[in-house]
C-alpha cells in the first residue's frame, strides 16, 4: 500500500461529507482510501489516448420528458419513511456551517 | 463614493426560477405555496434506483433565455453533478451543466441613469435544479420542505465587465426585463424567482491583477445590492489604504445599518468535485430545434420598442417606458387593440395611469383598470363626448372598476358642443371684454387665448374647445 493520501486530505474529504472521525478511524480511512486510489492508479495505466470520454453508458440521446406535471401522491409514504418528521416537514439535525448552496 | 485610484470589478451570478409545469428531473408539479413536501416524489427525495428524465420544456426555456441574451447555444450537452452535502438536497448533489452550459458568450447593453450605454458580456448560462427549503428550528433541528427541490433554474454568469454598483444595478434591471419578455419566469425577487449573488474586488489603478473577491449573498432587492456593493467598494479601499489585506469571505447586507456584515471566511476554493452525471443521457440540440424554439419565443423587448416607434410614432423615451415591464407593454397593446389612438393611449399610461400607480403603490395587475375601459375612455375624449377635464373624473371611476360609457351617462358628463347653448355665453363674454376685441383687431392673438379662458371658466371646462374656438372667431370677425 502506497501512502498516496495524506491524513489532512482524508480529513478534508470527511468534512465535505460532514463526517467526524476519531484519530483511529481516520487512520483506517486513510488506508482504505489509499487502496481505492491505488486501484485508480492501476486503471490509469491503460492507454486511453484517442478514446472518447464516456459520459453515459447508454447511447441514448435526447431521451427527454414533455413538461407535464404529474403528482405521484407519495408524500405520506415518503414522510413516514423519513427517520423523523414534524407537520409534514422532514426533521434533521441542524447543520449551521453554511453548506447550503443557496446561502 | 469610489476612490479614484482603485478599479472595481463586480461579477454577478443570477438565478432565475423557470415557470415550467414540472420539475427538471421528475414530473412533480412546480408550484409555489403548496403544503410542505406535497409536490415531491421518490426522484426528488433521491431514492436509490429511480430513473430521472430531463424536462424538455426546461431545456427549451433555457434556450429561450440564451437567445434573449444574445448567446450561442451549446449543441452537445451533458449534465454534471455538483456535490455538496446539505439537507436541502437529499441527493447530495445538484444536477447542472458545469462543463457544457446551454448558452455561452452572450451580451447585453445597459443604459445608466446619465444615458450612457455599455455592453456587459455574459459568460454562460446553465440549466440546473433548485434545492429545497431548509428552516432552522432553533431546537438543534432543521425542518426541510422539498417542494422546491428540482425546480428548474437558469444560472446567469456575467464576465468581469461591471465596474460600478450603478452598472450592476442597470445590468440586473436589464436581465430582469429581457427574461420577463420571454415569459419563462416571473423574475420576482420578493418571491425568490430571481436571486442575485455578487462578488466584488478592487485593485489599484494600473494593476492588471484582480484583487481578492468578496462574495455578497442573501440580498433581496436590486437597490440593496447596489448599496451593499457601494459599501464594499468603500470598505475594501479603506482596508487597502490602511495597509490591510482583503480576505476571501462571504458577507451579507444589513438593512438597518446599510452596511455589509461578515457571514463566514472562506478557506480554500469551493470543492464541489464535479463529475459527469451518469444517470442522464446526453442532449443534442439541432439547428432545427433551435429554430423551433425561436418560433415559440414571444416578441422581444427591442422588437416591441421598434414597433412602437415605427408603427405608432411614439418617441424612443415613451416606447422605453412602455416596455419596462411585460405587463405594461401587454396592457398598452391591448388598449390600442380595442381601438384607442396609440399616441393618446401611450400618454395616458405614462401619465395618469403611472401617476395613479405611484400614488397608491400599486402594480398595474393589482388595479381594476382594464385595457378595454381605458380604450373606451380615450375614444370618448377623441370623439368629443367628454372634455379632457371630465376625463379625469371618469378615470377615477375607471380605477374603481366602472365602465366609462356607463359612468358618463349616469353622471350626465357630456361635453357641451351645442352652438345654441354656447353662442349666447360667448357673445356675452365678448360684450364684456371690449379691450380684447380691440386687441384682436390689432392682431394680438393673446386676446383669443384670454377669451377662451373666460369661456371655459364660465362653462366649468365642459365646453367643447373646437366648437368654442369656431364660434369665438366668427363672433370676433363680425365685430
Amino acid at each position: 500500500m502506497s501512502e498516496v493520501l495524506s491524513k489532512d486530505e482524508a480529513k478534508h474529504v470527511a468534512s465535505l461529507a460532514k463526517l467526524n472521525f476519531t484519530e483511529e478511524q481516520l487512520d483506517k480511512m486513510v488506508s482504505q482510501l489509499s487502496n481505492i486510489l491505488d486501484l485508480v492508479d492501476t486503471l490509469n495505466e491503460v492507454d486511453t489516448n484517442g478514446v472518447e470520454a464516456t459520459y453515459s453508458v447508454s447511447n441514448n440521446v435526447n431521451v427527454l420528458r414533455e413538461d407535464m406535471a404529474d403528482n405521484w401522491q407519495q408524500k405520506d409514504q415518503l414522510i413516514n419513511n423519513a427517520p423523523e418528521s414534524k407537520d409534514g416537514l422532514i426533521k434533521v439535525p441542524a447543520i449551521l456551517d453554511g453548506g447550503d448552496i443557496n446561502e | 463614493m469610489a476612490y479614484a485610484n482603485f478599479i472595481t470589478t463586480i461579477g454577478l451570478e443570477v438565478h432565475v426560477e423557470m415557470k415550467t409545469n414540472s420539475k427538471l428531473l421528475s414530473p412533480s408539479p412546480v408550484n409555489f405555496g403548496d403544503a410542505a413536501n406535497n409536490n415531491t416524489n421518490v426522484i426528488d427525495w433521491g431514492y436509490p434506483g429511480v430513473l430521472p428524465q430531463a424536462n424538455k420544456g426546461a431545456l427549451e426555456y433555457g434556450m429561450m433565455a440564451a437567445l434573449a441574451l444574445n448567446m450561442e447555444i451549446t449543441r452537445d450537452i451533458r449534465w454534471d453533478r455538483k456535490n455538496y452535502i446539505y439537507p436541502d438536497n437529499p441527493k447530495s448533489y445538484q444536477t447542472t451543466q458545469q462543463a457544457t452550459p446551454i448558452g455561452q458568450n452572450g451580451k447585453v447593453e445597459i443604459t445608466l441613469e446619465d444615458g450612457t450605454t455599455k455592453t456587459i458580456r455574459i459568460k454562460e448560462i446553465h440549466v440546473e435544479e433548485d434545492a429545497g427549503k431548509n428552516t432552522h428550528g432553533g431546537d438543534g433541528y432543521s425542518y426541510v420542505d422539498l417542494n422546491r427541490q428540482g425546480t428548474p433554474l437558469i444560472e446567469i454568469v456575467s464576465e468581469p465587465d461591471i465596474t460600478s454598483p450603478d452598472e450592476a444595478y442597470a445590468y440586473l434591471e436589464k436581465l430582469r426585463q429581457l427574461i420577463q419578455f420571454t415569459g419563462i419566469s416571473d423574475v420576482k425577487m420578493q418571491e425568490g424567482s430571481l436571486r442575485a449573488d455578487a462578488n466584488i474586488s478592487i485593485r489599484p489603478a494600473g494593476s492588471d491583477q484582480f484583487g481578492t473577491k468578496v462574495e455578497l449573498k442573501n440580498i433581496n432587492s436590486f437597490s440593496y445590492l447596489r448599496t451593499a456593493l457601494a459599501f464594499e467598494e468603500d470598505r475594501q479601499a479603506r482596508e487597502l489604504i490602511a495597509g490591510n489585506t482583503i480576505q476571501q469571505e462571504t458577507r451579507r447586507y444589513d438593512e438597518a445599518t446599510k452596511s455589509t456584515i461578515l457571514m463566514r471566511v472562506k478557506e480554500g476554493a469551493d470543492d464541489y468535485r464535479y463529475f459527469p452525471e451518469p444517470d442522464l443521457p446526453v442532449v443534442h440540440i439541432s439547428e432545427e430545434w433551435i429554430n423551433e424554439v425561436k418560433n415559440k419565443l414571444p416578441e422581444s423587448v427591442s422588437d416591441r420598442l421598434n414597433r412602437y416607434i415605427n408603427d405608432f410614432d411614439l418617441s424612443p423615451t415613451d416606447a422605453g417606458v412602455l416596455t419596462q415591464t411585460l405587463i405594461m407593454s401587454d396592457f398598452y397593446d391591448k388598449t390600442v387593440g380595442f381601438g384607442a389612438d396609440p399616441k393618446r393611449s401611450a400618454n395616458y399610461l405614462i401619465g395618469d395611469v403611472n401617476a395613479f400607480l405611484n400614488e397608491n403603490g400599486l402594480e398595474l395587475q393589482d388595479t381594476k383598470i382594464t385595457p378595454e375601459h381605458l380604450s373606451t375612455l380615450i375614444k370618448l375624449i377623441d370623439d368629443g363626448t367628454i372634455s379632457t377635464k371630465q376625463a379625469k373624473q371618469v378615470f377615477t371611476a375607471l380605477t374603481q372598476g366602472q365602465e366609462p360609457k356607463d359612468y358618463v351617462e349616469k353622471n350626465g358628463l357630456v361635453q357641451e358642443s351645442r352652438v345654441e347653448i354656447l353662442q349666447p355665453i360667448i357673445a356675452e363674454i365678448v360684450d364684456n371684454n371690449e379691450q380684447s376685441v380691440i386687441d384682436f383687431k390689432a392682431g394680438k392673438d393673446r386676446a383669443v387665448g384670454f377669451l377662451i379662458g373666460q369661456i371655459m371658466k364660465q362653462t366649468h371646462g365642459n365646453a367643447n374647445p373646437n366648437v368654442v374656438n369656431q364660434i369665438l372667431i366668427d363672433e370676433l370677425n363680425e365685430r
